[in-house]
């Protein structure tokens, strides 16, 4: 196995922004803010979250009462008439949202090299995030039992 | 890594148990972002009909829909306990000691759940398949 090793600085948080959190703390000294932190300690406990409400999500839809069969519109409806249901696919789809959306930011800073790409990829994925937390929600809010069809 | 982290073999990262758990970690990460996007896609058809919502929903009972179903809640599991594991490795002192056995725990646990799951999740596909 080699023994080389190439460095390249880390993209994330990147040196042409951090310029503009110029700490107060002193002449001279640039912090980058504490943007990276705060996304790190999020990934961690958004993660032990999403422990209980994803595996909690994937054993009552497959396992119990009959596995995935049971699964249709009278289900999705006996369900959200509990507001302790609503409350937990709401935490459970804002939280790996965000937590997905901040995963998929850490994989782009790390493949794509050009600014420019970069930044196209960003913008599809910030957009696609946004317009998806927004029709769950409402998904969830403004379910209609007795809709027609 | 810590230099705590040695096996046998030494400290040596590249091509070892640490990058393919970050390998298999990003992997599924990603798939599982792609999956939420489509699945919150079609759980909003419960807005348009109870028919439009079932048609869609009946697709999963298709056997090779069940086996991508099966692989993605192995997908699901592996980042969950691996993502235990470097929460692990980030906050507890001996973490970084022991982060080769804890990837032998996720494996363990891992298996013993996707054993549980796999009759309940498949049940469809066995009876069509070898009429169990
Ligand atoms: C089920 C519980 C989950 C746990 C315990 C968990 C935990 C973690 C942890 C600890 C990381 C590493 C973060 C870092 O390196 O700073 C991570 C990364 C990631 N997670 Fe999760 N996660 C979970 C669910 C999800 C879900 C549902 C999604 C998709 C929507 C997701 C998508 C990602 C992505 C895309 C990454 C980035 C991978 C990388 O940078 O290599 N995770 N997760």
């Amino acid at each position: 196995m080699s023994t080389h090793v190439s460095l390249e600085p880390p993209r994330t948080g990147n040196p042409g922004r951090s310029q503009r959190y110029r700490s107060r703390k002193g002449p001279g000294k640039v912090t980058r803010g504490n943007f990276e932190l705060y996304s790190w300690l999020f990934m961690r406990a958004s993660g032990v979250l999403l422990v209980f409400l994803v595996l909690g999500h994937l054993f009552i839809m497959m396992v119990t009462d009959g596995g995935v069969e049971k699964i249709g519109f009278a289900f999705v409806a006996g369900r959200w008439a509990s507001p302790w249901w609503q409350f937990w696919d709401l935490m459970q789809l804002w939280l790996a949202m965000i937590h997905g959306t901040n995963g998929m930011r850490t994989v782009i800073n790390d493949y794509a090299d050009k600014d420019r790409t970069r930044a196209i990829l960003k913008g599809l994925l910030y957009t696609a995030a946004v317009l998806t937390v927004a029709l769950g929600t409402l998904v969830i809010f403004t379910f209609d039992p007795s809709i027609k069809g | 890594m810590a230099s705590g982290a040695q096996g046998a073999k030494g400290t040596l990262y590249r091509g070892r148990e640490g990058m393919w758990s970050w390998v298999a970690q990003r992997v599924t990460g990603v798939l599982l972002f792609f999956f939420l996007f489509a699945h919150v896609l079609d759980t909003a058809l419960v807005r348009v009909s109870p028919h439009t919502y079932n048609q869609v929903i009946g697709t999963y009972k298709n056997p090779v829909v069940n086996l991508l179903e099966v692989g993605l809640v192995g997908a699901v599991m592996f980042h969950a306990f691996n993502g235990l594991r470097i929460i692990a490795i980030d906050f507890w002192s001996k973490g970084p000691k022991y982060q080769r056995q804890l990837l032998w725990v996720v494996v363990g646990l891992w298996a013993v759940l996707m054993l549980g799951f796999l009759e309940p999740m498949m049940q469809h596909t066995f009876h069509e398949w070898f009429g169990w």
